[in-house]
């Protein structure tokens, strides 16, 4: 079974920090993980592997520091890692991302099926997968719980959805989006780690021009959607600090809370 | 393909530092330097009076527009019944057309859903699109796409608004791609720009950290997804229009994917969306005992008990009655955080409630910077107290 998976590398978001002077992001001192869901794809790829055998390959698009998280992926037991990296790849929106992906997976060679996270942490939009089936003229299921069978050229998972689960088949090749629920992703083996980080690092690394893509469909150029302001949330609420012992407090509270006929 | 500065001719305004979008501008021995977190997005170029930033980056062409008018709404449905955040975003609608002097439009797919028309209509729809057929009662991805896509091209609307269910989250990007149009997840706000009249569509980004406000200038229509709770149904003022059944014409590709097991899980009985009144604790409630004291409180206030991540975690609160950026939105009339030191993921999840009291003993938690009152105080004191005097008040009638 030959399998791709997607993986990007991401600031771990949970140590964001805004400076509250000028209300800009702190990125320094943040650490680059692999994306969480993403590490539940590498999983389920690598279980489809030792119980089917075949191939499988990682292929990221993010700027050259991502390798490391392609080679973190080979460490876990990735066979192949291709990393898209060039300068007009940079602002994409998820609609230029899923050309340059679509694009890598056609070139890689054949694939019977497709792995992505659910999402990424630094963006949340859950569309890159969706996207990049439609791209290849695929089928698609997201929200994968579970990974039921494969067999007779279909798979079969379990689908999580908002009041239960539904189990679902289709024809591969194909592709999933998975969610954190579907495996606990193992440990990677340092010594692969070191061998994945020598010199001769077996991660390749793919240009514009590698893709047989032009310059104005790939990264802001080539995205749909633009970015035009960013800004430190912010609440318009003025606050009412109650002041007193806590009696006094509450007491005040309830009164305000009449008065609103909220009680 | 490149940008930089000509720094004989930067006056050191800073203009472009606070227009960069991306936060890539520094000043660097007095003069603005460009870093490699750049995107070549342009803005410096233009905000810059100097003309001091040089660009190497074609612009782009904006298409005409001019044939792609009025602001659509898919409403989702489940079991023949709408779901309310269909109805929300109507709500948001009524308003973007009324800006735009353009029509608001329902599309509901499904199988005997024609009744659900009049609910559309009476929040705010004033054409409704009903395509009815067996293979649309449960959703799938390829044939809601295809019968989405062809009513988009057919009619060509200007906005389309999904809500970000499984559902939504699942189709609007499908879709979005099929009908080569940019599309923006969970959506907070939304608003137009008059001058340009296009969909101005603001998200929170990096774990709800910063805000972004995106535009969408370059195709047709501008899609956005917004998750449930974050807007406001509104019934229109003076509900009319015309119901449009559509034909259905499914392709065998489309069915490739097929349901073969559909367990639903009974009901746990509760929809935070739907609560007037929440009471929500975090880690300030210090354990499952102190906890579980706001459960009667919740009860006098005829409300829904609530927590955060770290409440979840700590099992303390099943994970459906979690409320935030990984949880659900919520925007109930009262919203009373307990030991909730107000992470963004959590504000994120509740701050569109319509009051809000924060009671914390640390007078600097930033749910301060969100409530209407606050109380400054050991949840464990306070709300036995509250619970107290609300109790006495209710004996007295």
């Amino acid at each position: 079974m030959e399998i791709v998976i997607l993986i990007k590398q991401v600031p771990n978001t949970t140590e964001v920090k805004i400076d509250p002077k000028t209300g800009n992001l702190i990125r320094e001192g943040i650490d680059s993980i692999i994306n969480p869901d993403d590490t539940h794809a590498i999983e389920a790829a690598l279980r489809l592997k030792e119980a089917y055998g075949g191939r499988v390959t990682g292929i990221s698009m993010g700027p050259p520091q991502a390798i490391d998280a392609l080679s973190e992926a080979m460490a876990m037991g990735v066979d192949r890692a291709i990393l898209l990296t060039d300068r007009p790849f940079a602002g994409a929106d998820t609609w230029a991302t899923s050309t340059t992906l679509g694009k890598a997976i056609e070139k890689q060679g054949n694939y019977d099926l497709v792995i992505a996270g659910r999402q990424a942490i630094d963006g949340d939009t859950a569309q890159i997968g969706p996207q990049v089936a439609e791209y290849l003229g695929i089928p698609h299921v997201s929200y994968v719980a579970g990974i039921e069978s494969v067999d007779d050229g279909r798979i079969t998972v379990k689908k999580a959805v908002e009041d239960g689960y539904q189990w679902l088949r289709m024809p591969l090749p194909s592709l999933i989006t998975v969610i954190s629920k579907i495996n606990n992703p193992r440990p990677f083996h340092l010594a692969r780690l070191l061998d994945a980080c020598k010199e001769k690092a077996p991660v390749e690394v793919w240009n514009v021009a590698d893709l047989n893509l032009k310059v104005n469909q790939v990264g802001l150029v080539g995205s749909l959607t633009q970015v035009i302001k960013t800004f430190s949330p912010k609440s318009k609420r003025e606050i009412k600090m109650l002041s007193g012992d806590a009696k006094t407090q509450v007491r005040e509270l309830l009164s305000e809370l009449r008065q609103k006929r909220l009680i | 393909m490149n940008i930089w500065v000509n720094k004989e001719l930067c006056n050191e305004c800073k203009r472009c530092l606070r227009a960069c979008p991306y936060q890539a501008i520094e000043m660097v021995e007095g003069k603005a330097f460009i870093t490699d977190r750049c995107t070549l997005c342009g803005t410096c170029v233009e905000v810059c009076k100097e003309k001091a930033i040089i660009s190497e980056v074609p612009t782009k062409e904006i298409p005409d527009f001019s044939q792609w008018k009025d602001v659509w709404v898919f409403v989702e449905q489940k079991d023949g019944k709408v779901l309310r955040v269909g109805l929300e975003l109507l709500g948001k609608a009524q308003e973007l057309a009324k800006a735009l002097g353009e029509k608001v439009v329902g599309v509901v797919l499904g199988h005997n859903v024609a009744k659900e028309a009049e609910i559309l209509l009476r929040y705010g729809a004033q054409i409704v699109y009903v395509a009815d057929a067996p293979e649309l009662d449960t959703y799938s991805t390829l044939p809601y796409t295809r019968v989405l896509s062809g009513l988009v091209k057919a009619h060509r609307p200007s906005i389309l608004l999904i809500g970000a269910t499984v559902l939504g989250r699942d189709l609007a990007p499908r879709l979005s791609r099929r009908l080569g149009a940019g599309l923006t997840a969970d959506c907070t706000e939304l608003s137009i720009d008059l001058k340009e009249r296009i969909l101005l569509q603001t998200r929170p980004a990096f774990g709800g950290n910063i805000m972004a406000t995106i535009a969408n200038r370059f195709s047709r229509p501008q899609m956005a997804t917004v998750r449930p709770g974050v807007m406001e149904a509104k019934e229109a003022d003076n509900p009319r229009g015309e119901v449009i059944n559509v034909e259905v014409n499914l392709e065998p590709q489309d069915l490739v994917v097929e349901l073969i097991k559909y367990h639903r899980e009974a009901k746990a009985g509760v929809d935070l969306t739907e609560a007037k009144v929440i009471v929500a604790g975090g880690r300030g409630m210090g354990d499952k005992e102190g906890f579980e004291s706001l459960w009667e409180l919740a009860h006098l206030l005829k409300g829904e008990v609530a927590g955060t991540r770290v409440a979840v975690e700590e099992g303390w609160i099943p994970q459906n009655r979690q409320v935030g950026q990984t949880g659900v939105t919520v925007r109930p009339e009262l919203y009373i955080a307990c030991g909730i030191s107000g992470a963004i993921q959590h504000r994120a999840g509740m701050m569109n409630s319509r009051y809000i009291i924060a009671i914390n003993k640390d007078p600097q938690a930033p749910i301060f910077q969100v409530a209407d009152w606050g109380i400054v105080g050991d949840v464990r004191e306070v709300v036995p107290l509250l619970t107290q005097e609300l109790r006495d008040r209710f004996a007295r009638g």
